[in-house]
This record gives C-alpha cells, structure tokens and sequence, in this order.
C-alpha cells in the first residue's frame, strides 16, 4: 500500500506538468509564449520613442507595480544585507578581483545595471533617480542593447564613432519602439547579455556563465542546450514580483525541501529542487551515488570542468604590472592566448596588467553551506598573506553544507599599504586626469577611487595578492560525462586536502594499509624462506606418511 | 588402524569451500582497488563488484552457519590441546628433518590441532570482523549523524582494512601448506571429490561399510 502511495506521488507530477511539453516532450513551451497579451497591439507603443526611461512611463500605464518592484530588487538596488553576516554587499559596496569596484566608475560599470542614469555610486539608485530599463530583461526583438559607457542608456541614432555595447559589439541605434512592441518574457539573451560578460568580457569573470550558453551543445549544458532541454535562465531562476531566485551572495548550498508537494510552486533555484535528494536511477549504482548527495553538492560531480564550450575564463589578473607603456609612450596591448573558438584573449594591457585565461578548467572545492563573506574596505587584510575576496563560509560538520566546485580567480590588486585595507581605484574616465585607463598613474587613480567611494586612504599603495571564489552551477554536463569515481577515490584526487570526509582510496599507506601489507609481506616471506629450506636441505621422505 | 578413502567433504562443504575462495579473491582485488593500492579495475566497478561479492559471500555464510550447526559438522573445529605443540613443532623444525607428519586424521576429526585453531580463529575473529566493519562501510550514511563519526568511520575502514590482509596473509600460509608433505594436487583433490586417506579403527570401518556404503571408497 505504501509502495503504491510513493509510486502514485511519483507519477503526479509528471502527469500534472505534461500539459506544459511541447508535443515532443522535450521542452517546456516558452513561458509567456501564451500570453493573453500583445505588445505589438498596444495602442501606447504604436510611436517612436525618444528615449529608454519613455518607453519605461508606457509600460507603467499598464504594469502600475513593476517600477515599485524592481526597485527593490537586486537588479536594481546593487545592494543586499547579508542576513547572517550583517555584511552590506552588492555590487555598490563590494571589491572585486576584477575592475575593482563601482565607485569611480559609474557611467562604465552602471551601463549593465537595470536601469537608467546612475552615475553616482553616492547615492542610491533611487536617489540618483534612476529608472527601471524594463527592456533589458523583456526585449525579445533582440536589437535592444546598452551602450557600454552609458549608465545604462541604449545607443540611439546617431550613433557616436566608437561606441560600443555592454557585450563589446559595434553600436548600433536600438528601435526603442520596436523594442517595447516586442515585450515579452525574458530569454537568455536578455540575462545573457549582462551576465555573461561580467567582468568587461566574455566569462571574465563567473567561469560557467559565457556566450557558449547562448547555443550551447548538448556536451556543455544539458540544461540549456536545444538538444537537451532548452531552457532559459527564469526556468531555473524562477521570479516572484521581479525578485529572483538565486544569489552567489547568499547561496542555497543544499535544499532539504527538494521537490516539495506535488504542484507547489518552486521558489528556489537549487539541483534538488527539480531533482531531489536522491536523483540517482534506481540500483545498486544509484543507491552508491545518491549516498554521497549529503557530501557533495550536485555540481561537483556534473560539472567536471567549467568554461567549457569554447569560451575561456579569466583566471589570473595581476594589477601591479599595468601602466607599462611603449618606448613612444603609447599604450600596450597583447593578445597571446588562443581560444578554442578561434579568438584570441588579451594577455597584457597597459590598462590592466597581465592575465591569464583557461579553457576547460577544473574546479577548486570547498566545503560551502552558501554564506560568503567580503573583505570589504573596510576590513583591515594581512599584506604578507594572499588576501581572500570572499571567503566563503561552510563546515564539514553542518548539515546546510556541502563541498562545492568553485573557479579560484587568482588576483594581484592594489591596497591601503598604510591603513592596510583593500582600495577602489578610479579605472574608468576618458575624461578625467586621474583615472587609472586614461593617464596610468596608481597613486591619483587610487586616490580618486577611495574618494568616489568615500573612504579613508593613506596615500601609500602597494599591490597583494588575492583569490576570488566563484562558485560553479552552470554548465552541467551529460550524465556519462560527470566526474568518475577515482576522480577524487584516489592518492592526489580533486578533493585532497579536504578535511571531515572518510574517503576510500585516498590513503592506501595509512597506518593501517602499511601494517597490513607488512603482514602480508611477512606471510609471503615467511612461506618462501620455509620453502628455501625444504628445497636446500633435502628430507628423506619428509611427508605425513 | 586401516586406510581408507572416506567422504570428509560433503557436497556443501566443498560448494562452500570454493566459492567462498572465489568470492574472497574477488573481494581481495576489489578491495585492494577500492583502498588505492592498484588501479587495475576502475573504482565504480570495483565499487559494485566488492559489495555483490561481499552480499553473496554473506548469503553464503548463513546458510554454512547453519549446516554447520544443524549437521553437527562444527565439532571439527573445537580447538584442543592435545598435539596441538607437536604439529607446530613439525612446522618449523621437524619437516626439514623428514619427519612425518604427526597428525592422523579421523572421520570425526579431519583437520590437525593447528589446522583447527586457525579455522576457528577466521571464523569467528576475522570473518565477522570484516563483514561487521564492511557492513557498517556500507551504510556509513544511516549512523553518519553520531557524534564522532568521522573518527569511527576510519576506525572501521582501518579494521575492515586490517582483516582483510590478515586474510590474504591466511591464504598465502593456507596455499603455501598445500605443497608441504604430499602433492599440492593430492592435498586439493580431497576438496574437489570429498575423499580424502583416512585412519579407520575396525569398528569405523565396519560401520561404514554396512550402514554409510556412500561414504567410504572399496578397497583398491
């Protein structure tokens, strides 16, 4: 009776989702595909638009609460309390490994926040009044973009020489008009867009979120690829009133609530919540592997590899080596490093210093229960000691934790030499004689930094190394793909150095394995010396007879 | 005191006898994969393969414990004293002088003192120990949550890891013993066709032949 209660839940929700399949069953329709709404028939839209905050006014006439909403997102605010640390983080407060930080840098860094016309990280989004970009998010015309220097404006005609978008494309003059007509849910292009050229470019900066997602194959994303299930971002990263599922700030490392009751709403983005605890098929393989679902998070198996699909990683970015110039004062650029995909990826930059990138990388793993915390500028560091960005937080010994893949983005950047805190440089400025791209000089680019930020600086810099922790979701691999056992069941696996987790194959010599052998050894010598001396001193007859 | 051929291994016996080597060379190799010591099987393999082998050779052992118990066949191995130092001291000293060996084996009584120990030892000290920390490797994650677990769970893996080379140093010893005295091949024959030469008092003898004719071979 019970076998046949647990069998009848399992069915359900299969019979209750197929209505949402494609006749072929192998792709959920495009949520809003059916929508009751026309954009394109939208008497407010039947105009030319000036500009994007216009366009925002229109859909306001009908979405009277989607500004509000917004607004309170992340994807606005650039700004969440961390519950557990009480840490004030988002993308307004923290220092990266990356550009740095925001302050300093607004018009360039703000051109990907969801809005328009913030241009100084002093005041919040809101008090800078900006307004929500509804179109970033729901354009499905796919000539909407922003320009790359713009505070989150698109390019309009005319269209300035040299302007470039958010993805580093050539401008061109979006048709806000068009655009809005368009307005439908968001697809991967939309989140793609900002997302995977975070960092100033093409999976700079996450690892596993890159333009490969944008037509994955099969081998890189089974989740996202046309030939698996085609998913967009929001099928994952499900929304309630324009607030996400999903933050790398505050992790869900595990989801003890699974896949819930058949038919509730799925609020959270984890593996488990589609998948549930135990996801292995059924046997003696599955029960093995559905026991290591309480060590390990699902990643750490199914991506074995991050920037995978053609599209290299940022892995090494050292600051202190910029502001190298030619013998005729002019800035240098190197491009040494071949992707598989056929471009070639900056090596040095006068601007920015040496890089390294990685194609197919391995991750570094880290027992994780999803808490990171930053080393804020206000944190005093330890110069002598690589400087950890975002220490994530997590013990073996906890049952919200789990040991999770992570890209360990290797950084040398500026700090506080005095004050012995890490510093926000003013990087971007055309216009400026103090930003670090413009004119080279650390100590004016630093100093301009911490007072666009509005933080105490001692005048005196010096560079230190750092690690920057990325946890890796994306990119899941095909099943037959996943990690083998002795990836890690072995001397020197992928996860030694790990502590709190009894592993099979890693220690053949321990205290034990060599008192074993030893006496196995001693059996096998034992016998063979006995033989010896039977063979060298002959017996008469030397039998049980 | 005749000799005679006498049926000492039953048919179960010997079915036990075999596949319980069978079973444990496949534990040994997998085993030894699964601790690290040789990659010449893949772990999920070896993985699989350990706890089917290890499951069946369980399976097999309640079923020999309980003929064991039932056919009385368990007295074999209660140890003794008696001849116990003799069969030692023809081990390491009286061989190599060409002695015979000291041990006479009976139908009720067909392993030597030494022999008895040893057995008894592997059966009721090194097998459940293996199987009890095997066990408890196997289901490491329904008493992962006890306080101490780590430490506990490397404890069993080391016991796991000790008995099992005390088995393999057994059957080195167990093998090696099948060369000393007669041919190796007429030290395994009895195990193969249950025979084996055994002392027979008249009285043994004439029992046999009139109420077990099965048991005992006609005269060559």
């Amino acid at each position: 009776m019970q076998a046949i209660r647990v069998l009848a839940l399992c069915a359900l929700p299969l019979w209750a989702a197929a209505p949402l399949f494609a006749q072929d069953g192998s792709a959920p329709a495009q949520p809003g595909a059916a929508s009751t709404a026309d954009h394109s028939k939208f008497e407010i839209l039947q105009k030319e638009f000036a500009s994007g905050p216009e366009v925002t006014r229109a859909c306001l006439s009908c979405h009277t609460e989607a500004d509000d909403q917004v607004m309170h997102s992340i994807h606005f605010t650039w700004e969440f309390e961390h519950p557990e640390t009480g840490q004030m983080l988002g993308k307004r407060n923290v220092i990266n490994a990356f550009c740095g930080a925001v302050p300093g840098n607004e018009p360039r860094c703000t051109s990907c926040h969801a809005g328009y016309g913030w241009d100084d990280m002093r005041q919040s989004s809101a008090q800078a009044q900006a307004t929500p970009d509804c179109l970033v998010c729901h354009d499905t015309s796919g000539q909407y973009t922003k320009t790359a220097t713009g505070a989150g404006h698109p390019p309009l005609a005319p269209v300035p020489d040299g302007s470039k978008t958010i993805t580093g494309a050539k401008s061109w003059p979006v048709d806000l008009g068009k655009a809005a007509r368009s307005a439908g849910q968001p697809t991967r292009d939309n989140c793609g867009a900002c997302h995977f050229y975070g960092g100033g470019g093409d999976n700079v900066k996450h690892g596993d979120l890159s333009s490969a997602l944008f037509d994955p194959p099969l081998s890189v994303d089974v989740h996202m690829s046309p030939e698996g299930e085609d998913f967009t971002c929001s099928t994952c990263h499900v929304s309630d009133q324009h607030d996400w599922a999903g933050s790398r700030y505050r992790m869900q490392a595990t989801d003890p609530h699974g896949t819930g009751k058949p038919g509730a709403a799925r609020s959270i983005a984890t593996c488990e919540s589609c998948h549930g605890p135990t996801p292995h098929p059924a046997g003696l393989k599955g029960l093995k592997l559905d026991d290591h679902t309480d060590t390990l998070a699902c990643q750490t198996c199914h991506i074995p590899e991050f920037a995978r699909g053609g599209v290299a990683t940022k892995t090494v970015w050292d600051w202190s080596t910029a502001g190298r110039l030619d013998e005729e004062g002019r800035a240098i650029a190197m491009s040494d490093y071949l992707e598989s995909d056929g471009d070639h990826r900056h090596t040095y930059l006068s601007t920015k210093g040496d890089f390294e990138w990685g194609e197919d990388v391995a991750p570094v793993y880290a027992w994780f229960n999803g808490v990171v915390e930053y080393t804020t500028g206000d944190r005093k560091i330890d110069p002598g000691q690589t400087v950890e960005i975002n220490p994530i937080h997590g013990t073996p010994d906890a049952p919200d934790s789990r040991i999770w893949p992570f890209k360990r983005m290797e950084g040398r950047q500026a700090y506080d030499s005095g004050l012995n805190e890490l510093v926000y440089t003013h990087v971007w400025g055309p216009d400026t004689d103090t930003a670090l791209w413009t004119n080279f000089d650390w100590a004016k680019a630093i100093e301009a930094g911490m007072d666009a930020a509005g933080e105490e600086y001692s005048g005196e810099y010096g560079f230190v190394d750092t690690y920057m922790y990325w946890p890796i979701t994306h990119m899941v691999a095909p099943a037959e793909n996943a990690l083998d056992c002795e990836s890690c069941h072995a001397r020197d696996g992928r996860m030694a150095g790990l502590t709190g987790v009894n592993m099979p194959g890693t220690t053949p010599f321990n205290t034990a394995g060599l008192v074993g052998l030893a006496m196995l050894l001693a059996a096998l010598g034992g016998v063979m010396i006995h033989a010896a001396i039977r063979i060298l001193r002959p017996a008469k007859g030397g039998s049980h007879d | 005191m005749t000799e005679r051929y006498v049926k000492v291994y039953p048919r179960f016996e010997r079915f036990w006898h075999w596949s319980q080597m069978a079973l444990i060379l496949v534990l040994l190799f997998t085993g030894l994969a699964l601790n690290g010591l040789h990659g010449l099987i893949p772990f999920g393999p070896a993985t699989m393969l350990h706890i089917i082998a290890a499951l069946a050779l369980i399976v097999l052992w309640v079923f020999a414990i309980f003929w064991h118990l039932t056919t009385g066949t368990w007295v074999h191995y209660v140890p003794t004293r008696d001849g116990l130092l003799r069969v030692a001291r023809f081990y390491v000293w009286d061989i190599f002088k060409g002695h015979a060996h000291p041990y006479r084996k009976a139908y009720w009584r067909k392993h030597n003192p030494l022999q008895a120990i040893t057995y008894l030892a592997l059966k009721i000290i090194l097998f459940p120990a293996i199987w009890i920390t095997g066990l408890m490797a196997l289901g490491w994650n329904l008493w992962e949550d006890v306080p101490n677990a780590p430490a506990l769970g490397a404890l069993v893996s080391n016991i796991h890891l000790l008995a099992a080379y005390a088995i393999a140093a057994f059957v080195v010893a167990h093998v090696y013993l099948l060369t000393v005295g007669h041919s190796f091949r007429e030290h395994v024959k009895p195990m193969i066709t249950g025979f084996d030469k055994i002392d027979l008092s008249p009285e043994e003898e004439a029992y046999l032949e009139a109420d077990e004719p099965a048991r005992i071979k006609p005269r060559a």
